[in-house]
């Protein structure tokens, strides 16, 4: 009879109105700031730059090769590259960048510099509270708001972290072998220099300890 | 006791009103009155759209708006403060003397439905032989207000909605008309105060509504129907499809002009609620004898409330109908029951007291309905919809 | 109660005036709105309720939404580039003095046969009703037959015809 889908539809609507004070699953809403859902291992949004060790600015492993800069499809990425060397974490002399700005408004997540990066020292964030009230320079990020510790990598993506961190301890043993095997004839007691003060990454470490 | 409680918005304008020079008195009283119906309203208006919101969060099982204030029961204040603080924008090609009076046009002409409705026992404004008639010719008002406001804009989207409000309007106009002309057949006066008197008396304890004769039923079902068209509510929110139209005739208003066609479109829900409550559930009459000492503005206030919930039921329910759907429901179905329920009206008149009329009445009507029921969904007019999809 | 009349008469005045003289065919209908509401005001300033309402029922919410919708159904609504006067203005400034003296002959004609009373006769809507109910039945039947005829007509108008795919 005419009226009677209205009937149902609004039974239906009514089921719903009371079902939502009384079952508390029916209600899909996560009240955000209060709560907030789990991200998946695989959300990205904008690059970070790792680093090992404790201190920042020693433990960052870019080189400043630029790749990353001449790679970066919109350029938001600016990086100056040091004239002298510096210690890195584990006391090699290292060129650094004494720049290193990634301007997040024209960043577009694309990850590339990350793919294109030899030394595994540019991964993508998970952070994405990034609003700011400071039009010109809140979304650009100089290097210590980029850098982050090899303990944070691990924490918001594991799996991959862990496969890089495995991937970086299999070429120290190569390069280590390598240099060994070059350094064996003039001066056979030039590993143990190399052997880490600090504690590096927790996967790598007993690794490293093997290779020394 | 009882009848202070009742009569107590009256004292106290009797008492209020007593303090002025008695040149001033009367006009006093008159604009005392009308400030209570400017205040009353817009804070109705405010419950109404908060109850709205909430209501049709749970109905999607959501939870509404609640953050603002304890349950988000301070949103409307929130939303308020937004629409006086925004900008006022005027398109460049409007027309600025037609656009700046559309929306006052409608909120003066939407109030000016309150003068005449008795909100409670002697809480009428104006005492008028043909309130009815008043009151049927401010909603006529509505329209041109509507017409202009979409024709002013310059705007495409703006047209399209005022035409299809003024259309829509215009046909629903008559069966609204025409199931309230069945109470004033019944009744024999224009005046809502006699209407509501008429229906204020009790048989064993229960009410001589309107709702509760077989003419009654069918006339409110279909002045139900007819005033949510009126007020361009869901379903019949056609003018203001937000799919089709943006926000229809006033897409181009922005700020507090904006706020106005908002409050225009509520608190001419409230009053087509109003009169509804007054034609057929007995006005500010109790639901029951025994109920009787409660005050009757409370009843008339209630009534209101309980239909906006209706309309918000309603909301949360039923999808929007097609242009063609739209007309066909209102000439094919509304209009033909409405004009048979009066002669149904007449009917019961005459065939005096006792159940004989009942069974008649009854008996037409349900046929009726039943018969252009199946014809209507027959023809595939409304009724289960079939898709095909492209292949 | 002379300032009020003269306010409407005003308003309905230069309602009707605007109607002629503008140039947009929307705001002509609009002003001749304004003026049906002062004459309906007027109606009702003479205590005239029911003929006040209907005025306003059926002028203001009928016959100019007819009107409008007419404008914009035409195309009429672009403003026109140059005047509004028609070149026959001149016959219906005649036509329109004629009915106008007319009219005031009539209108004048019968003040001094009417005597000077200063009470409006009381005429409520009842005593409309009896009135069409009882003498004027029958002209109302007719209108009534009248209107339904042309409800039909509207009705079938508006029914898809055989064969009419849609
Ligand atoms: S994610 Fe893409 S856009 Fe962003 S900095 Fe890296 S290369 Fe540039
Ligand atoms: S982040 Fe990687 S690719 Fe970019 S400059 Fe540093 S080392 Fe080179």
């Amino acid at each position: 009879m005419l009226g009677e889908g209205i009937l149902k539809g609004l039974a239906e609507t009514a089921k719903n109105f009371a079902g939502s004070f009384v079952s508390k699953e029916r209600m899909t809403t996560v009240e955000y700031p209060e709560e907030r859902l789990p991200l998946p291992e695989a959300s990205r949004n904008f690059p970070f730059l790792v680093y090992d060790g404790t201190d920042w600015e020693a433990g960052l492993r870019c080189v400043a090769c630029q790749i990353c800069e001449k790679e970066c499809p919109p350029k938001c990425i600016y990086i100056d590259k040091s004239k002298d060397k510096k210690p890195d974490h584990v006391g090699k002399m290292q060129i650094y960048p004494t720049k290193f700005d990634i301007d997040i408004s024209i960043c577009m997540s694309c990850q590339i510099c990350v793919e294109v990066c030899p030394f595994e020292a540019i991964k993508m964030d998970s952070e994405y509270e990034l609003a700011t009230d400071d039009r010109f320079g809140g979304l650009l990020l100089d290097r210590h708001q980029l850098a982050k510790p090899n303990e944070y990598y691990h924490k918001i993506h594991p799996t991959e972290a862990a496969e890089v961190d495995a991937r970086l301890a299999e070429e120290k043993v190569k390069a280590d072998a390598k240099a060994k095997a070059a350094a064996a004839a003039p001066k056979p007691a030039a590993v143990p220099a190399a052997k880490p003060a600090i504690v590096a990454s927790s996967v790598a470490s007993p690794k490293e300890g093997e290779a020394g | 006791m009882v009848t202070t409680v009742d009569q107590i918005f009256v004292i106290l304008q009797h008492w209020f009103v007593g303090y002025l020079p008695a040149i001033l008195q009367p006009f006093a009283g008159v604009l005392l009155n009308v400030v209570a119906i400017v205040v009353t309203f817009p804070a109705l208006f405010a419950i109404a759209v908060l109850l709205e919101r909430k209501g049709l969060g749970r109905m999607q099982n959501r939870i509404g708006p609640n953050r603002v204030g304890p349950y988000g029961i301070l949103q409307p204040v929130a939303d308020g403060l937004k629409s006086l603080t925004k900008e006022d924008i005027v398109p460049f090609r409007a027309d600025g003397v037609v656009h700046f009076m559309a929306p006052v046009v409608l909120v003066v002409v939407v109030f000016m439905g309150f003068a005449v409705l008795p909100m409670g026992r002697n809480m009428t404004l104006v005492h008028m032989d043909s309130a009815l008639l008043f009151y049927f010719s401010m909603g006529a008002c509505t329209e041109l207000a509507i017409f202009m406001a979409g024709w002013a804009s310059r705007n495409k989207y703006s047209l399209l909605g005022a035409m299809r409000a003024v259309a829509q309007m215009i046909s629903y106009e008559v069966p609204l008309l025409m199931s309230s002309v069945a109470v004033v057949m019944i009744t024999g006066s224009l005046s809502l105060d006699k209407i509501v008197e008429a229906q204020n008396h009790y048989t064993w304890g229960l009410p001589h509504w309107y709702i509760f004769t077989p003419w009654g039923l069918l006339g409110f079902l279909m002045f139900a129907v007819a005033a949510t068209a009126e007020t361009n509510r869901s379903p019949f929110d056609l003018p203001e499809g937000e799919s089709e139209l943006v926000a229809g005739y006033f897409t181009e208003y922005s700020g507090f002009k904006f706020a106005e066609f908002f409050l225009g479109e509520y608190v001419g829900m409230l009053s087509i609620s109003g009169l509804g409550a007054t034609l057929f559930l007995g006005g500010w009459s109790a639901p029951l004898e025994i109920l009787g000492f409660m005050p009757s503005w409370f009843w008339f206030f209630a009534k209101i409330m309980l239909s906006i919930c209706v309309f918000i039921w309603l909301r949360g329910t039923l999808p929007r109908l097609r242009q063609d759907q739209l007309m066909n429901f209102a000439w094919k179905f509304v209009l033909p029951m409405t004009l048979l329920n009066l002669f149904v009206a007449g009917l019961w008149r005459f065939l005096g007291d006792g159940w004989v009329r009942w069974v008649v009445c009854s008996a037409i009507l349900v046929l009726a309905y039943v018969f252009v029921g199946r014809a209507e969904m027959h023809r595939k007019h409304y009724g289960p919809r079939s898709y095909r999809y492209a292949e | 109660m002379t300032i009020v009349f003269w306010v409407l008469a005003v308003t309905t005045i230069s309602g009707g005036l605007a109607a002629v003289l503008l140039k947009n065919t929307v705001h002509c209908a609009l002003a001749v709105t304004g003026a049906f509401a002062g004459l309906a005001l007027l109606f009702l300033q003479l205590d005239a309720q029911f003929a006040g309402f209907a005025q306003i029922l059926v002028y203001i919410g009928a016959v100019a939404i007819l009107v409008v919708f007419a404008i914009l159904l035409t195309r009429g609504s672009e403003t026109p580039e140059s005047g509004v006067f028609s070149r026959t203005w001149f016959a219906g400034l005649c036509i329109a003095a004629g009915v106008f003296a007319v009219m005031a002959w009539a209108i004048l004609n019968s003040v001094s046969a009417l005597p000077h009373e200063t009470v409006a006769p009381d005429v409520s809507v009842l005593q409309i009703g009896n009135a069409l109910m009882g003498r004027y039945v029958l002209p109302l039947e007719i209108v009534a037959l009248l209107l339904t005829a042309a409800m039909i007509g509207a009705v079938i108008v508006a029914m898809h015809e055989k064969g009419d795919v849609k």
